[in-house]
């Protein structure tokens, strides 16, 4: 952890070093310029980016191609792939593809708003901690620190048995379990900006608190921003699925978590529906991958000594 | 000394963390619970046992503050209730029972992934760009990208229905009694291998791309430059000076996935329907059971932070570092 962390530090001390009149041009190549353009050559994010993009296209255009209600119950029970339904039919004879179409939108709203949710709070909470120091910091760490050694699962199922059910509860509980790790990678990486004199330089001008912390710390780390809200994402909808898998969740909606427990629940393994289980389970781990994939990316494009060598 | 005092203080302070929470818990739920639980059970209790779950979920005239320290008492007497799905077996018998299936097999699947992964990590940095680097890590990376459910659910479709090598669920065959004999053992384990696998299959990747990373930064030190230049045999310089430098951060991660691995198992033991605690835990919540939810929480939590102690004091011993500043 600390070797690679402190590999990052010297990278993006490159940036930092450049005078506080060159903040705009700072801001403009780590979220613009720089990063975009690094993405867009990088053969991993293109790749991940169009799986996004196709998923995110199928979420939306769902009542387009496949109109009515997904859980509508049909005559044609547990019916293989077959040109009238394409992915086949469950055991109560709904038409898996549309299952599968509309769960991506809860899956999908559910994980990029978890993701946005922990992210902004790590954000706040990382920036704040490294930004006031001291007894703040104290506190802040501790608490981050406490979360991230409660076992995940278990405090989520412990969450959702005592909280009422419902989307709102799902997201809420996957929040507080998920926003501890992005707190610590931004706190260190705020640690080493909060110390730069462009901050100093703002404080004794006597900028705003929430601007130096929001627009002078943050832009400078837009990076790893960008990577903790895809590693937040990614977690949101993973848990989301397991949370709804063991029954948790909110089980009347539509999405990959709900298709697959009902699938279970079913009994699609014991009767050989193989064609319930893989749509929802490949979907979820075409998005993990893909943004993954995103995400190493970022890694490689700000951080040089991680690019593929062609020889040692 | 003082880093270590400084830890434990922290343990103490997220378990005191961990109880308050699981005390505020109930307290906020909506509706009556109590009466619903009540509800399964009411016919076989005592009075004096329904007393102290009433007591448990906050239901005495007493004010919140003498509840609360009430229950830490009962919680440092190990006194954690009566389970209600298994009534009247008290909540710490009916972990105790489990606990042992929940560590066996989150011991071995992450005794596993965590050596191959790592090993895996320090041939791939060291062979940057060949074979092994090139085409692992996103093999894995994808695998990983399941969700842990899912892939066991698939190697239970594939080898356990299909193939039939391997039993459906349970950690022993029925009705077979536990013992020492070779033939119990290799039952046991027989019922192991497809929880473990899974679970190594998802978590091996995670390993195996954090050393690489670290073995690659380390490998550029001058260090190795001055090892090889003294002609040092090139496994030497990979295990001993580079993999040995390289592979700190990977025990702390170590400590940080022992949730994961209790956590984790969870869902697996659910999937195979495996006895640990992960899988009495959703059973527990299922059933209303919360004095027996809560306690399994509580029990996970502790054995998480006491792992995380004792890896803080293993690495007081590796990293030299630690121990001067």
């Amino acid at each position: 952890m600390s070797i690679s962390q402190s590999q990052r530090q010297t990278v993006t001390q490159g940036d930092d070093a450049t005078p506080p009149s060159a903040k705009r041009s700072i801001l403009a190549r780590v979220t613009g310029g720089g990063l975009v353009h690094g993405l867009l050559t990088n053969k991993k994010a293109l790749f991940g980016l169009t799986i996004l993009f196709l998923f995110v296209l199928l979420a939306v255009l769902a009542p387009l191609l496949s109109p009515g209600n997904p859980s509508n119950f049909t005559a044609d029970v547990s019916a293989a792939p077959s040109s009238d339904h394409w992915l086949g039919t469950t055991a109560k004879g709904q038409d898996v593809l549309a299952l599968t179409l509309w769960g991506s939108r809860s899956s999908l709203s559910v994980g990029f708003t978890v993701g946005l949710i922990a992210t902004f709070i790590g954000c706040l909470v990382g920036i704040a901690s490294a930004y006031f120091g001291k007894v703040t910091d104290e506190l802040l760490s501790l608490l981050t620190n406490i979360f991230l050694l409660i076992p995940g699962l278990p405090l989520l199922v412990v969450l959702a048995a005592f909280l009422p059910p419902g989307p709102a509860t799902v997201v809420i509980v996957l929040v507080i379990t998920g926003w501890a790790g992005s707190a610590r990678v931004l706190r260190s990486q705020a640690l080493s900006i909060r110390g730069k004199d462009f901050v100093a330089a703002a404080i004794v001008t006597g900028e705003k608190t929430w601007r130096i912390m929001f627009l002078e710390i943050m832009p400078n780390m837009a990076s790893i921003v960008m990577s903790t809200l895809l590693g937040c994402v990614i977690y949101g909808i993973g848990a989301q699925a397991g949370l709804e898998f063991l029954g948790l969740g909110d089980t009347s909606s539509v999405s990959w978590g709900t298709n697959l427990y009902w699938a279970n629940n079913d009994g699609a393994m014991m009767t050989g529906d193989w064609w319930v289980l893989i749509p929802s389970g490949l979907a979820i781990a075409l998005i993990a991958f893909a943004l993954a994939m995103i995400n190493y990316a970022v890694d490689e494009v700000t951080n040089p000594r991680l690019r593929a060598e062609k020889k040692d | 000394m003082r880093f270590l005092l400084r830890r434990l203080g922290f343990y103490l302070i997220a378990f005191w963390a961990c109880i308050t929470l699981n005390f505020f818990l109930p307290r906020l739920m909506p509706g009556d619970p109590v009466s619903r639980m009540f509800a399964q059970v009411q016919t076989q209790m005592r009075p004096d046992q329904i007393a102290a779950l009433r007591q448990l979920f906050g239901l005495t005239d007493k004010p919140v503050w003498q509840q609360y320290l009430d229950y830490i008492g009962n919680i440092f007497r190990g006194n954690m209730g009566i389970s209600l799905s298994r009534f009247p077996t008290p909540v710490s018998s009916v972990i105790s029972s489990e606990i042992g299936w929940t560590l066996l097999l989150g011991a071995t699947s992450l005794v596993i992934a965590v050596v191959l992964g790592n090993l895996l990590g320090i041939m791939a940095a060291w062979r940057r760009g060949r074979f092994l680097d090139s085409v692992f890590p996103p093999l894995l990376v994808f695998v990983g990208s399941f969700p842990y459910f899912w892939l066991a659910m698939a190697a239970l479709y594939l080898f356990g229905i299909v193939l039939g090598w391997f039993p459906l669920n349970h950690a022993f065959t029925d009705g077979v009694e536990a013992s020492w004999s070779f033939s119990y053992v290799a039952d046991v384990a027989n019922h192991l291998v497809l929880p473990a696998l899974t679970i190594v299959l998802v978590s091996i990747g995670g390993w195996m791309l954090g050393m690489r990373n670290t073995m690659i930064a380390t490998t550029a030190e001058d260090y190795i430059t001055m090892a090889r230049a003294k002609g040092l045999r090139s496994g030497r310089i990979m295990f001993h000076y580079a993999a040995r430098n390289a592979m700190l951060p990977s025990i702390t991660s170590f400590g940080m996935s022992l949730g994961f691995v209790v956590g984790g198992a969870l869902l697996t033991e659910t999937v195979f329907a495996y006895p640990g605690i992960g899988y009495q835990l959703l059973n527990s919540v299922q059933a209303l059971d919360y004095p027996l939810t809560q306690g399994i929480f509580l029990t996970i939590t502790t054995a998480v932070l006491a792992a995380n102690f004792l890896v803080d004091i293993i690495y007081v011993r590796l990293d030299p570092r630690v121990r001067v500043s």
